[in-house]
């Protein structure tokens, strides 16, 4: 596999940074999605991320990469049986990062009939598809305003659910999948049907930089990795290990951050200012700050994560008219100022 | 204004070493032959070049040029318009499959290509599916083989020819190839005679040198600032094609033998690479350098490897400002024109989307079942095919046995019977002897989306004050067809032109922009609006899309088709214009906006075959409801 460029030499882009960061630490958030110009690093930073995760320990002989550690109702149906019989090996893994390529069929996404067994033998066999793959790790869709409704509702549904039900072509099948995931898109080429929108997380809006300096570092360090991959990643190791251990960290200390009442009701408070439909969003406000708190090694949520994650936790549930010109997120930031103070 | 014409370009010929005289232009030709060779020297780092020109000699000659380049065992492989995503990528070979009864890969034209360069035919219709296919393995460098129960990675590095024979602005390589491919050349101002200069004196053994010193060539942070600087002068937003910028300086210099990026091979990348994606002019510091049609004092960057070309002239400026003209003067003359009159604005850059249609055998409800192979999107109903296979297995159970008889009957001696038996070893029976002729696809029917075309009328006499009615209308419209996911389209005319100034699109965001951006006042060219839908009606058609046009006018033509005033001659060239329309059996509408009604936009929509609908003192939402119930 090629090398992958390093997470933390991608220059600017903190927003997108920290939303994928948040959302590998709390995977019930939902994932992300990210919108936004070409050439801005977009499949570089999920990628990275994805390369200096430490990896994961699965079930030996699993198609499905189950985790030894879960309980049953978190493993496929043959780990169950094996797990029962006392029968299991661990091996390490890498964490997936599937991609969702544009063209590909609902069949290959969520899985089909084995052709080869079916017609070479006459069976019944299921042969799983992309969330398969992704279990545990991240689905990848470029593109994801392209993506035919249907497929995305199908994703959206298993992503919410974490799990994946098979029933077609005769066969009857679940399976966990449970993956983080990653959209992004181009505005100009098209929009995500608002419902869709909101099931994603945290939404966050990426720019080409428009400075000069920050243009000529990001041209200059991708340079570097191209001349010689691995002598530029053994140079930003340490910085990378530093990401990795902050997300490891993280991970074990979400469940211990606190959330204190005060930073419930102004979840609550912006939501509704905000006039955002349904409980979703403050939810997702309060994971997501949550998460940030455990990131940032905090033992309790305060104001100043609530702030950070407010507009890519709100922005894309805004009730808006479609005609309104002014961006959804000077309206979160505009809600943001009244409420905490400038 | 057009700089584009080369009165010099014939006196290269007498210089074969490709030193161009001062033009006031860089040689189209110079260049094009120059990109053949970088392309040639490294085709998996330049990733793509793709050559717009209508096929011709011209393009035969620049192509038979590039072989030249390429050192002879280059692995060079054409791919069709609609080649399957098997062959693309590799997949299950099918035939092969049954025959042997266990899965057998086929490797797919990436694959064999690996270390050579595909080229990519008609490449502004290619499909979307494999553009993305092609992004996806320029991006990675493998091919992620995720198809029919297989799952490989194949390694493959190649660089893409991509011969964009693209006519019209909306007929283009789809965005994620253009991002991602380095070199963009356009042949098409080019003629026969034009291209008898020489060509640079280029051999594969000076590529194949340049291959080894590649890798050791160096790049200041003088060039990458230059480059840096040079493409957000010219407003190039992504920062893929700055980076292929500096991959395509070091080609440059290694080409040329030197062991540093040198400021002309600065400016020569920032020619190819970033002036044709220029979507602005850098802006004016001094005054007197704001006259495009002043030349630039090109000598002293045009030259690649004359020294002795006055270097303290390049000392007096900074390298940026240098690269930055080298670019501006190579912008095409047809973008040049466009980013002066600011038009770029409203210019599609996009692709259409020519996926759509062809994704049709996979959408929609299923309407039956056909005789046809699985694959390149359809889809396998595997019941149908079982069951067309049952009524023959018997016989062919009987067909097979036969066959492994005769096979055995055949090869008496012991070495061949032990061959037969390890042959046998991996062989499983089939319980269902399925054959090609048994496979039966799904077939879909989808209802094809609707694509609304505005034809606005925004000349003086009957839009200035209903302008802005008429933009309230489509703004309604648009949320509209946001809800039922169709498109919109928008043709403005003014003046002497009608133009396009929303190509058909689903994007609010953009819709907004070039509506806010409508400028108003001019004369009518009423037959040339006519025109203009027809043409886009027609390309909505071709693409599987249903068009409704939108006339919003008064019907009072005044300027003619060749652009002329003229009340009688227009008011003809409309109702000419109108009877094509009506041929072309095209949904329209005509709705008149003038203030008192008369009987000019009727008679237009009687000629159209159109519904008329006279609208003096209508709102917004009168509008927009008329438009939906004919629509």
């Amino acid at each position: 596999m090629p090398v992958a460029f390093p997470f933390s030499a991608i220059v600017a882009q903190e927003e997108m940074k920290l939303a994928i960061l948040i959302a590998a630490t709390d995977q019930s958030i939902g994932g992300v999605l990210v919108f936004g110009d070409r050439g801005t690093g977009k499949s570089t930073a999920i990628r990275a991320l994805a390369a200096l995760l430490p990896s994961m320990r699965v079930i030996d002989k699993c198609t499905y990469n189950c985790d030894p550690d879960a309980n049953d109702a978190g493993v496929c149906e043959s780990c169950r049986s094996r797990r029962a019989k006392d029968n299991i090996k661990v091996r390490k893994a890498p964490v997936p990062v599937v991609d969702l390529p544009l063209g590909a069929t609902e069949d290959r996404v969520i899985g089909a009939l084995d052709l080869e067994s079916a017609l070479t033998r006459g069976e019944k066999a299921f042969e799983p598809g992309l969330l398969a793959r992704a279990h545990r790790g991240f689905l990848y869709i470029d593109e994801v305003n392209l993506l035919e409704d249907h497929l995305v509702d199908s994703l959206l549904d298993v992503a919410a659910s974490g799990e994946n039900v098979v029933e077609r072509e005769g066969l009857s099948v679940r399976h966990p999948a449970r993956f983080v995931l990653v959209g992004s898109g181009n505005p100009e080429e098209g929009e995500l049907r608002p419902q869709l929108l909101d099931r994603f997380g945290l939404s966050v809006e990426v720019k080409t930089p428009q400075d000069l300096k920050t243009r000529v570092q990001v041209v200059r360090l991708r340079d570097e990795f191209e001349k010689d991959p691995d002598a530029f990643v053994a140079k930003w190791k340490r910085k990378d290990g530093k990401v990795r251990n902050q997300l490891v960290k993280a991970k074990e200390r979400l469940e211990q951050v606190e959330v204190p009442d005060a930073a419930l009701e102004r979840a609550a408070e912006l939501c509704m200012k905000l006039g955002t439909d349904g409980l979703r969003g403050e939810l997702t406000l309060i994971r997501a700050a949550r998460a940030l708190a455990a990131l940032d090694g905090d033992e309790a949520v305060g104001d100043e994560h609530l702030r950070r994650v407010a507009p890519p936790a709100l922005r894309h549930r805004l009730r808006r008219n479609v005609l309104d010109d002014a961006g959804s997120t000077t309206r979160v930031e505009r809600a943001i100022e009244e409420l905490f103070g400038a | 204004m057009m700089t584009g014409a080369q009165p010099h370009s014939g006196a290269t010929a007498a210089d074969p070493p490709p030193a161009s005289p001062p033009a006031p232009r860089p040689d189209l030709w110079q260049d094009a032959c120059m990109a053949a060779a970088l392309f040639a020297v490294d085709p998996a780092g330049v990733a793509g070049l793709s050559v717009r020109a209508l096929p011709g000699p011209v393009r035969d000659l620049w192509l038979q040029m590039l072989h030249e380049f390429l050192p002879p065992e280059t692995p060079m492989r054409r791919v069709p318009l609609h080649i399957a995503d098997g062959r693309l990528l590799g997949g299950l070979d099918l035939a092969a499959t049954l025959r042997a009864g266990r899965p057998i890969a086929e490797r797919g034209l990436l694959a064999e290509v690996d270390g050579g360069v595909v080229l990519l035919a008609m490449a502004e219709r290619v499909a979307r599916s494999t553009a993305a296919h092609l992004s996806a393995v320029l991006d990675a460098g493998e091919i992620l083989l995720e198809r029919d129960g297989l799952t490989a990675r194949t390694p493959t590095r190649f660089g893409v020819v991509a011969l964009d024979e693209g006519a019209d602005d909306d007929e283009r390589l789809p965005n994620t190839l253009v991002d991602r491919f380095s070199l963009l050349i356009d042949l098409t101002p080019l003629s026969w005679r034009e291209v008898q200069t020489l060509p640079p004196d280029i051999e594969v053994s000076d590529i194949l040198r340049a291959r080894t010193h590649l890798p050791a060539v160096t790049l200041d942070d003088e060039a990458l600032d230059a480059l840096c600087g040079t493409a957000l002068a010219l407003g190039v937003d992504s920062l893929r094609p700055t980076l292929a910028a500096v991959r395509v300086a070091r080609v440059a210099a290694a080409l040329a033998g030197r062991e540093q990026v040198a400021p002309e091979d600065v400016s020569l990348a920032a020619r190819l690479v970033l002036a044709p994606r220029a979507t602005r002019l850098p802006m004016p510091e001094q005054p007197e350098d704001e006259m495009p049609e002043e030349p630039p004092p090109p000598e002293d960057h045009q030259d690649d490897q004359d020294q002795d070309n006055s270097p303290e002239q390049e000392i007096d400026k900074p390298l940026e400002d240098q690269v930055l003209e080298a670019a501006e003067a190579a912008i095409p003359a047809d973008l040049l024109a466009q980013l002066q009159l600011g038009a770029l604005r409203a210019r599609s850059r996009t692709s259409g989307k020519s996926g759509a249609t062809q994704n049709a055998s996979l959408r929609g409800r299923p309407a039956g079942t056909r005789r046809g192979e699985p694959g390149a999107g359809a889809r396998l109903n595997v019941i149908e095919t079982l069951r067309a296979a049952a009524p023959w297995q018997r016989i062919r159970r009987t067909e097979r046995a036969g066959s492994v008889a005769e096979a055995a009957e055949a090869a008496p001696t012991g070495q061949a019977k032990r061959k037969r038996r390890h042959s046998q070893a991996p062989e499983v029976r089939p319980r269902v002897e399925v054959r090609l002729d048994d496979f039966r696809i799904t077939r879909y029917k989808h209802r094809s989306e609707t694509t609304t075309i505005f034809a606005v009328d925004a000349s003086g006499s009957a839009a200035l004050h209903r302008l802005a009615e008429a933009k309230g209308a489509i703004e309604l419209l648009l949320a509209d067809c946001y809800v039922r996911r169709d498109r919109v389209a928008m043709i403005a005319f003014r003046g002497a032109t009608a133009e396009l100034l929303l190509p058909p699109t689903r994007s609010l965001v953009r819709a907004k922009r070039s509506l806010a951006g409508l400028p108003g006042g001019g004369g009518t060219p009423l037959a040339l609006a006519i025109e203009a839908a027809v043409d886009l009606a027609d390309s909505v058609q071709r693409r599987g899309g249903t068009p409704v046009v939108v006339f919003l006018t008064d019907g009072r033509a005044n300027v003619a088709r060749d652009g002329t005033g003229g009340r009688t001659q227009a008011g003809e060239d409309a109702m000419s214009a109108a009877r094509m329309f009506r041929s072309a059996e095209l949904t329209g509408v005509v709705i008149d906006v003038s203030p008192r009604p008369r009987t000019e936009a009727e008679q237009l929509a009687r000629e159209m075959n159109a519904v008329y609908l006279p609208l003096p003192h209508a709102d917004a939402s009168a509008l927009s409801n008329a438009v939906k119930a004919v629509a």
